[in-house]
């Protein structure tokens, strides 16, 4: 499929998806809505380095903090439109990807998530020092009633995120069709054989960086005007980390399917599990399903189904069916 | 600020004493991480285990945390095994160990803290002892016991780990499988085994870093997460599996993390891991004592 027509088929369904949401006559809808779609993008952002190459990203809640607070840094300034401080939010977490993916990407695989887990931590300490953006005692965002066009300003956040969500698929597919794409599977299945027959694995590497974090820092950016007061704690949460670790590979990480399935279920189960039942409890869920899935299901969901279909008779010998994923018995 | 060289002597000298905490938290790492090459990102998860294990025994028994923790080594040492059992089975057997066992260990981390969250709620808790609370004056040194104490069992620990590294059979085949595996199998050793063994050991020396936790500070569920930063830092500036360059960078973090306080404030310190980590990568990423 085309990409012009493919970005068509997906603004058709997001317009059905705006449509719907207005014709459900709750803003509730958009509230939960907008957390299902943010994290759509986060983690379609997060498989962009670590489905497709094979990074792991433990820092996702320090990117997202990033996009949200560059925009508490220039709201304090000026309140921009909120378009203007998504390419902003997004400039500033792409250069932290590039610049920490310089450090530490050349070095072992580990090095670079170990620096993504303790950068949360950073970043958390320098907000809390910053009193500009309001230190540890959190920053107010006045959010506007109304905004011309669509009427209710959460209506409008939730289209603006819902646009984002098909940027970012639109993106994530792009990528994984164009040479980028074939460049980042040779990184992730052999690094070594990719370096050695001339692939510049750093500069692919630097690029996937930047480009998820960048993604990361967008999703951030609209998220004080929908919280209405930014707090460091809870902006740089774990939740963030965990969720968009645990959607794409629930859902599976090797297309743009993947995240989107694994976030729209784990997204709409969660804000469903937060009203009913407890958010800890809903956070232990999502923890218990990504430590199953990576366990028994490596290539989630869209593996399972992939599998499923792809049962051909030649599959079977005797009345064992042969696993053709299954790797060579070890040595 | 004003400076002073009493001020500067105390920071460098309580940087030193939980430097010897520090390493005591690490060394399970430098076992998992630096020898093993598994990432176990939960350990700071098992060491808050252990710490609530300190703390349920303290409180309803009265028993002494270390005593505690040192009782309880077994289950940890099984706990341990168990786990990479699962991680050999699903993750190192299969060579997914880069993505998705890192994932599995983000897991542990996460389903550990949310447990805890569930049953203890965040309230800090702490244990009773009686080296918590008085203090040794030397000079116009001030060294508080409840510190000094773990810092001394913690090299204690350090020293027992490195002998049964370097003079046991088990110890020595910990080694080697670091480099060889193959070679192990050849000597009919099943590298699987020493692995697991190993990394047992890793998770029994979460149960006393656990216990030092909480004699040190009060603990709650999501105190670990500042452990990662200075865990990883530790074992990959004392170069990766060195037990004595663990403790070196340990003492040597510990002393900066002192002065930043000291001098700048408590509140920066828990960026002082960070910088000194990517420093670490960026300019000697074999660490100070590194193969």
């Amino acid at each position: 499929m085309r990409t012009p027509l493919f970005l068509l088929i997906w603004f058709v369904i997001a317009a059905a998806v705006f449509a719907g949401a207005i014709a459900f006559g709750n803003d509730y809808v958009f509230f939960a809505g907008y957390v299902v779609l943010q994290y759509v993008v986060l983690s379609t952002a997060w498989n962009i380095l670590g489905g497709y190459c094979g990074y792991v990203n433990f820092g996702s809640a320090a990117f997202f903090a990033l996009g949200a607070y560059s925009t508490v840094a220039i709201y304090k300034f000026y309140p921009l439109p909120i378009p203007l401080l998504l390419v902003f939010g997004g400039a500033v977490s792409g250069l932290v990807g590039l610049g920490m993916g310089y450090l530490t990407l050349r070095l072992r695989g580990a090095f670079f998530a170990i620096a993504t887990l303790a950068l949360a931590v950073v970043m958390e300490t320098l907000v809390v020092n910053w009193d500009y953006v309001g230190g540890s005692r959190g920053a107010y965002i006045i959010r506007p009633e109304e905004i011309a066009p669509i009427g209710n300003y959460i209506r409008y956040l939730f289209l603006i995120m819902l646009l984002l969500a098909v940027a970012a698929i639109t993106t994530a597919r792009l990528i994984e069709h164009s040479r980028l794409g074939y460049g980042f599977a040779t990184i992730r299945d052999d690094e070594l054989a990719a370096e050695a027959s001339g692939v510049p694995t750093l500069r692919l590497k630097l690029i996937a960086t930047t480009i998820s974090g960048a993604l990361m820092g967008m999703a951030g950016a609209p998220f004080p005007y929908y919280i209405g007061y930014l707090q460091p704690s809870s902006t740089f949460g774990l939740e963030y980390a965990v969720n968009s670790i645990a959607m794409p590979l629930i859902g599976g990480t090797t297309s743009w399917v993947g995240p989107l399935i694994g976030a729209i279920l784990l997204g709409s189960l969660q804000q469903i599990a937060t009203v009913t039942i407890s958010s800890a409890v809903n956070l232990l869920i999502v923890g218990c399903l990504l430590v199953g899935f990576v366990i028994v299901a490596p290539n989630g969901i869209v593996g399972l189904v992939h599998k499923y279909l792809q049962r051909k008779p030649d599959d079977f010998v005797g009345r064992r069916r042969v696993d053709p994923d299954a790797p060579e018995p070890a040595p | 600020m004003i400076f002073s060289f009493d001020l500067l002597i105390n920071a460098v000298v309580s940087g030193i004493l939980i430097g010897g905490f520090y390493a005591a938290v690490t060394c399970g790492v430098s076992i998992s991480f630096g020898i093993l090459d598994i990432v176990n990102i939960a350990h700071p998860a098992f060491i808050i285990l252990g710490s609530y294990v300190a703390y349920i025994v303290n409180t309803t028994f009265g028993l002494d945390p270390i005593l505690t923790a040192i009782i309880v080594t077994p289950l940890f040492y099984a706990l341990g095994a168990g786990i990479y059992q699962v991680y050999y089975v699903s993750f190192e057997k299969r060579g997914q160990e880069s993505l998705r066992g890192l994932a599995f260990f983000f897991g542990l981390l996460f389903i550990t803290e949310v447990s805890l969250v569930l049953y203890f709620g965040v309230d800090y808790r702490y244990v009773d002892a009686a080296y918590i609370g008085p203090s040794v004056h030397v000079g116009g040194l001030d060294m508080p016991l409840r510190i000094l104490v773990p810092c001394l069992v913690s090299l204690l620990l350090i020293a027992v780990l490195q002998f049964i590294l370097k003079h046991t059979f088990i110890g020595r085949a910990i080694m080697a499988v670091a480099q060889d595996h193959f070679a192990l199998r050849l000597m009919a050793i099943d590298p699987v085994r020493i692995k697991r063994i190993a990394f047992g050991i890793s998770i029994a020396t979460a149960s006393l870093a656990g216990a030092f936790l909480i004699i040190i500070q009060p603990v709650e569920p999501s105190v670990g997460r500042e452990y990662i930063g200075r865990i990883f830092a530790i074992c990959v500036l004392g170069g990766m599996g060195s037990l004595p360059g663990t403790v070196i960078a340990a003492m040597l973090l510990g002393i900066v993390e002192s002065l930043t306080s000291t001098f700048y404030g408590p509140s920066w310190a828990p960026a002082v891991s960070f910088g000194l980590l990517l420093l670490t990568l960026a300019v000697r990423p074999s660490g100070l004592m590194g193969r």
